[in-house]
């Protein structure tokens, strides 16, 4: 199966959608917060104007904000930064935070490389995510597990989008309380309204 | 989600805004006589003769900050509108339930009971402050038997019939929430195109500020104000952002008025009569009504569904996202805000 130019995703769908399938809907379906979104956006992408595109240290070649596209996969993005070696390809994404709990940076890392290859035709055994906190450098192996949950995602993904439908909240303390979206998506089981109003209208004396 | 609530009402004649770096400047006759950072505002609204530079305009659709522009005496003239946000979906929504009636006078039935309920917690109020008086008891009892009757599903015209009905039970004993005795503040009935006495005016004026902020909390959540379930489609009526404030309307708008009145804030002399019997508010009035408008937007409450405290003037916006996840499927039927 081929995507269309129309239907591709951006990469940074993906890791909403594995973060929290919900979260990814309230940004790309309700369209929620567009503006902060982009602001952010627009900042990071500011930081990257600063670079030079690329440059060569120690007869590696780095490539930076690097376009991607995979038509199998149906996704569009930019990698941070794209390392060429005599012998490989290898990917690095910078975070500025720490490692999350959730596999969505090694996922949007992987779906990275799997443009990469599509766009090179060559094989991308590794990259790595760059983490700001601690200043270090996370290796990750593009195993056949990995590529197959970031196939599975992707697809998910694109199946979401195309039913139009936000899925209902599961609450998560952590996961909800880290979310910038936590008062729009107001993700904790509410009692039912019939109930509420029933409550709500009770007859009492003034 | 706007936590700031801070609009700016431009109230003086001939004043001129416009955007220094990344903020507000109003200047009156060329001096400039306030600064405020873009970034604290969720909204302007101009009265009158009052301009504003285009790059203002621009810089405040980027903000999302909602900009109105009133006649001197609050009427709606235009607003400032950026691209048209939210999810088509959840409009598309918004339209299908409205042409399902089953499922619109579901929505217009809980609506009402927030509005009916709310309007019996203020003649409760009154009863439990000023000991028992007739005229009071008497609305009092006449809303909790229209909040019985809506108990029941009915069509969307007959829960019309028993909105006027209830309107009228509460409005005939809205003199006795009057308690200073001033012939200038009796009243004798709402009336609206224009209002012929200061307490019409008053309500007036403040509904047109309820209408502008539940306007653009219904555009912040990407809902089409203008499709309601309550109110029929009528071309130029927001329709649905009428909907949303007839919960607020005795609590936001009733209460604060007669506060003013009560407290004589407000005096008989702060009044223009025209001609043709129209009452207006002097400028004086209307910037006590507007400031004081302004600082119980700012008071906490506990809201009673999300049972989260907030503060009032978040109201509005929570109760569209509440409409919102109704019509996109998150909750079963529309809780609307109910006063305790």
């Amino acid at each position: 199966m081929s995507f269309s130019d129309s239907d591709l995703l951006p990469l940074s769908a993906l890791q909403h959608y594995i973060y929290c399938p919900r979260q990814c809907a309230l940004i790309h379906l309700e369209q929620q917060w567009t503006e902060n979104r982009f602001t952010a956006e627009g900042r990071a992408q500011h930081d990257r104007v600063d670079r030079p595109e690329h440059e060569t240290r120690d007869g590696i070649r780095y490539e930076y904000a690097v376009l991607l596209r995979s038509l199998r996969l149906g996704l569009i993005g930019k990698a941070d930064v794209v390392e060429f070696h005599d012998d490989k390809v290898f990917p690095v994404e910078h975070k500025r935070g720490r490692p999350k709990p959730t596999h969505c940076d090694l996922v949007q890392l992987c779906a990275q490389a799997l443009c990469l290859e599509e766009i090179l035709g060559v094989k991308i055994p590794d990259g790595a995510v760059f983490y700001g906190q601690p200043r270090r450098r996370q290796a990750v192996a593009f195993t056949p597990q990995l590529r197959s949950e970031t196939e599975q995602a992707t697809a998910a993904l694109h199946e979401m989008l195309r039913s139009g439908k936000t899925p209902p909240a599961e609450y998560d303390k952590k996961k909800c309380n880290a979310c910038s979206l936590l008062e729009t998506c107001m993700p904790k089981k509410r009692r039912a309204v019939s109930d509420y109003l029933q409550e709500a209208l009770r007859e009492k004396a003034p | 989600m706007k936590k700031h609530l801070n609009t700016l009402y431009v109230t003086t004649q001939k004043a001129y805004l416009h955007k220094e770096g990344q903020s507000v400047v109003v200047n009156v006759e060329q001096e400039s006589k306030l600064r405020v950072p873009i970034h604290t505002l969720d909204g302007i609204v101009c009265f009158g003769v009052v301009s504003m530079s285009p790059f203002l305009m621009h810089h405040c659709a980027e903000n999302n900050v909602a900009v109105s522009f009133l006649s001197e005496y609050g009427k709606f003239l235009a607003r400032i509108q950026g691209p048209v946000s939210g999810n088509v979906l959840l409009r598309r929504e918004q339209y299908r339930v409205a042409d399902r009636s089953a499922a619109a006078s579901a929505i217009a039935r809980n609506i009402l009971l927030g509005k009916i309920a709310n309007a019996r917690a203020v003649l409760r109020r009154a009863l439990r402050d000023h000991g028992e008086q007739p005229a009071l008891k008497t609305a009092e009892n006449r809303l909790s038997q229209y909040l019985r009757r809506l108990q029941q599903p009915m069509p969307i015209e007959e829960l019309r019939g028993n909105e006027g009905e209830a309107a009228a039970s509460y409005f005939a004993a809205f003199p006795q929430l009057i308690t200073v005795k001033d012939a200038a503040f009796s009243f004798r009935g709402r009336n609206r195109r224009p209002p012929t006495d200061p307490v019409n005016a008053m309500l007036s004026f403040a509904y047109t500020l309820l209408v502008h902020d539940c306007r653009s909390a219904l555009e912040g959540v990407g809902l089409d104000p203008c499709v309601g379930y309550l109110h029929a489609d009528r071309p130029g009526r927001p329709s649905l952002a009428l909907d949303l404030m007839e919960e607020f309307r005795a609590l936001l708008a009733d209460r604060l008025v007669l506060s003013l009145i009560n407290r004589r804030q407000i005096q008989p002399g702060d009044f223009n009569d025209s001609a043709g019997g129209a009452v207006s508010m002097t400028d004086a009035a209307r910037k006590t009504l507007l400031a004081a408008w302004q600082k119980r937007k700012q008071e906490e409450i506990i809201h009673p569904y999300l049972e989260e405290k907030c503060k009032i003037g978040l109201l509005p916006h929570l109760q569209a996202q509440l409409l919102a996840r109704h019509l996109r499927g998150d909750l079963d039927a529309y809780p609307p805000f109910i006063w305790k």
